[in-house]
């Protein structure tokens, strides 16, 4: 064993916490933390954030390209960004702009919840059932294909005010992406996993509970990782359409009123709180699926 | 080791260990298998009589694809027949008017690749089967099953998830956890296939141990000839597909046995009696075009 790998697996034991065996999730991204460090990758990142940064800032404000020169460049995004005494009225010091964020995540918890608390049962029942998944999936599969921003008009028809048709719509994308992944992780089961389950004497809700669920589990967080995506591309959609806050509502009535910074204020904004919530999905799928985080730990260590 | 007499049926005791009631004696009646329709379905087992003699191991041999584990399936209840009958104990498991046998937790498989539940540690999955069945607390459970793991000599790693240790150690914890539940037979479908052939010899060691601990009947399926005569009390080999039984023999090399048994001459000879029957069926099946199953 190299210096490095010895290294690893000390902290790979030492990220184990107590004697019941489970590894205590702040130590363990305390080590991820500090072997990030210890790699290039922090480093080509940066390298990396820094070429296209720097691509805009040349091609915007000193080759000024054609087409480049309409659009705002590096320096007045940032300084409008940070700006105490905004000139559009966006920046990180109006309190206008917190209430933006929160509505646009209000909305995508909402819409999580519900595709995640529906989403997830259906996936496995369809999985799990297969009278069941004759019944449901062609219709299914029949709704999937027709983008939400197709059912812009029967969500106002549909649903009163203007925040459930918000809610809707980005509802939906991510109900069919969670329901699907969890369908194909019940699939994916070795059935030597249910074969020895019954062997050993469990009865069908046993195997569901302590065989299905959990197997299905590496799939079902794929799919909540790409819900949460594509629960923001369909808000975006939806807050473009109706309402009266959050950054999609931003980003449109900053086109329309020609505040061209404050547009890219809230795509940077929506690509940073996209990220967060995607990474917190991540640590909760870590964290309940221990025994996979730690087997991947160990092939990164071989 | 001392001199062992030599191993008869009447005495199934290893010497200075009285025989308890040997349970698991499985006689299989002329099964028939056949998989799709009569006419244009596949016969993987054709008229198959044997039996496996309770407290003792049964090797099937034959090759790759020829339907031994069709008949391993069968007797776990995963598979139903297309007819003939199989007894556990005297008592029909299936045959004419139930084709199909109920799984349960007196037939436990081993399986071909492996069935620990990697989301459970290995300790959770030892005690899997009696939490299940309902007839032990967690508690309990747990205490006997860290005490089986101690016994077969699996200490230090009941916390540990099936993906942290080697897929030798994989092996033996799936067989204790086979016989936490006290079965009469196990059923290996080619548990040492995936291992390479050092670490096979110090797993089929470790069984021979654990069978002579346990006494609990065994039925073993591989292709590997040498290891049914090092392990078996009787080798029956397969013909390729459709699969019946063409030679079956009792091995007479006394038990308990050890790697030695492997340079012996009474070995030898086994293995030379049986080694043109088994490459004539491998032949045939690679002949036929058999694929990897």
């Amino acid at each position: 064993m190299s210096q490095t790998e010895l290294s690893h697996s000390r902290g790979i034991t030492a990220a184990r916490g107590n004697t019941d065996g489970h590894v205590s999730i702040l130590a363990l991204t305390f080590h991820r933390a500090a072997l990030w460090l210890q790699s290039p990758r922090p480093y080509l990142m940066f390298i990396g954030f820094s070429l296209f940064l720097g691509f805009w800032y040349l091609a915007v404000e000193v080759w000024k390209l054609p087409r480049f020169a309409e659009m705002p460049g590096l320096t007045t995004v940032v300084s409008e960004w940070l700006s105490k005494n905004p000139t559009y009225g966006l920046s990180i010091f109006m309190e206008e702009y917190y209430l933006h964020i929160w509505v646009s995540t209000r909305r995508i918890a909402i819409a999580f919840f519900l595709a995640t608390a529906i989403g997830v049962p259906l996936g496995l029942f369809l999985g799990w059932s297969k009278r069941f998944k004759q019944y449901v999936f062609p219709v299914f599969e029949l709704l999937r294909p027709v983008p939400p921003l197709a059912w812009v008009p029967l969500a106002i028809v549909m649903f009163a005010g203007s925040e459930t048709p918000v809610i809707f719509l980005t509802f939906l994308a991510s109900f069919y992406a969670t329901a699907l992944n969890t369908m194909l992780g019940v699939e994916s089961i070795d059935v030597s996993y249910i074969r020895a389950a019954s062997c050993l004497g469990a009865k069908r809700w046993q195997v569901f509970r302590h065989i299905i669920v959990p197997g299905a589990l590496p799939f079902i967080f794929t799919g909540l990782q790409i819900s949460v995506g594509v629960a923001w591309f369909s808000l975006v959609a939806g807050e473009m359409v109706s309402g009266q806050y959050g950054l999609g509502y931003v980003i449109n009535t900053s086109y329309t009123m020609v505040r061209y910074p404050t547009i890219i204020i809230g795509m940077v904004t929506l690509g940073i709180v996209g990220y967060v919530t995607s990474a917190a999905i991540r640590m909760l799928g870590d964290y309940m699926m221990q025994w996979r985080t730690r087997e991947l730990a160990l092939g990164e260590e071989r | 080791m001392t001199t062992q007499p030599a191993y008869t049926r009447s005495s199934a005791a290893v010497a200075g260990i009285a025989a308890p009631v040997c349970k698991g004696g499985v006689r299989i009646m002329d099964v028939v298998k056949r998989y799709g329709t009569q006419d244009a379905g596949v016969l993987a087992v054709d008229h198959c009589t044997f039996d496996v003699p309770a407290g003792e191991i049964t090797v099937v041999v034959g090759p790759s694809g020829c339907g031994k584990t069709t008949l391993l399936n069968a007797i776990a209840g995963f598979h139903s027949l297309t007819s003939g009958s199989i007894y556990l104990d005297n008592e029909m498991l299936c045959g004419p008017g139930r084709l199909k046998a109920e799984p349960g937790p007196d037939r436990i498989v081993v399986f071909q690749n492996g069935a620990l539940f990697p989301w459970k540690t290995n300790i959770e999955n030892v005690a899997f089967g009696p939490i299940m069945q309902g007839y032990m607390t967690r508690r309990d459970a747990f205490e006997k099953a860290r005490d089986m793991m101690a016994d077969a000599g699996l200490r230090g790693i009941e916390n540990n998830y099936p993906g942290e240790i080697s897929s030798g150690v994989r092996r033996r914890v799936e067989i204790v956890r086979a016989l936490m539940t006290d079965p009469k037979i196990l059923l290996l479908d080619e548990p040492y296939r995936a291992l390479d052939s050092l670490t096979k010899s110090v797993m089929h060691e470790a069984l021979l141990e654990t069978f002579y601990k346990n006494r609990v009947t065994i039925f073993f399926i591989t292709h590997d000839l040498e290891e049914a005569i090092f392990l078996g009390h009787r080798v029956v080999i397969m013909t390729t597909r459709p699969c019946k039984p063409k030679k079956i023999l009792d091995i007479d090399i006394p038990h308990p046995r050890d790697y030695n048994v492997l340079t012996t001459k009474r070995f030898r000879e086994f293995m030379d009696e049986t080694a043109a029957a088994v490459h004539e069926e491998a032949t045939k099946a690679f002949a036929a075009g058999e694929k990897e199953r």
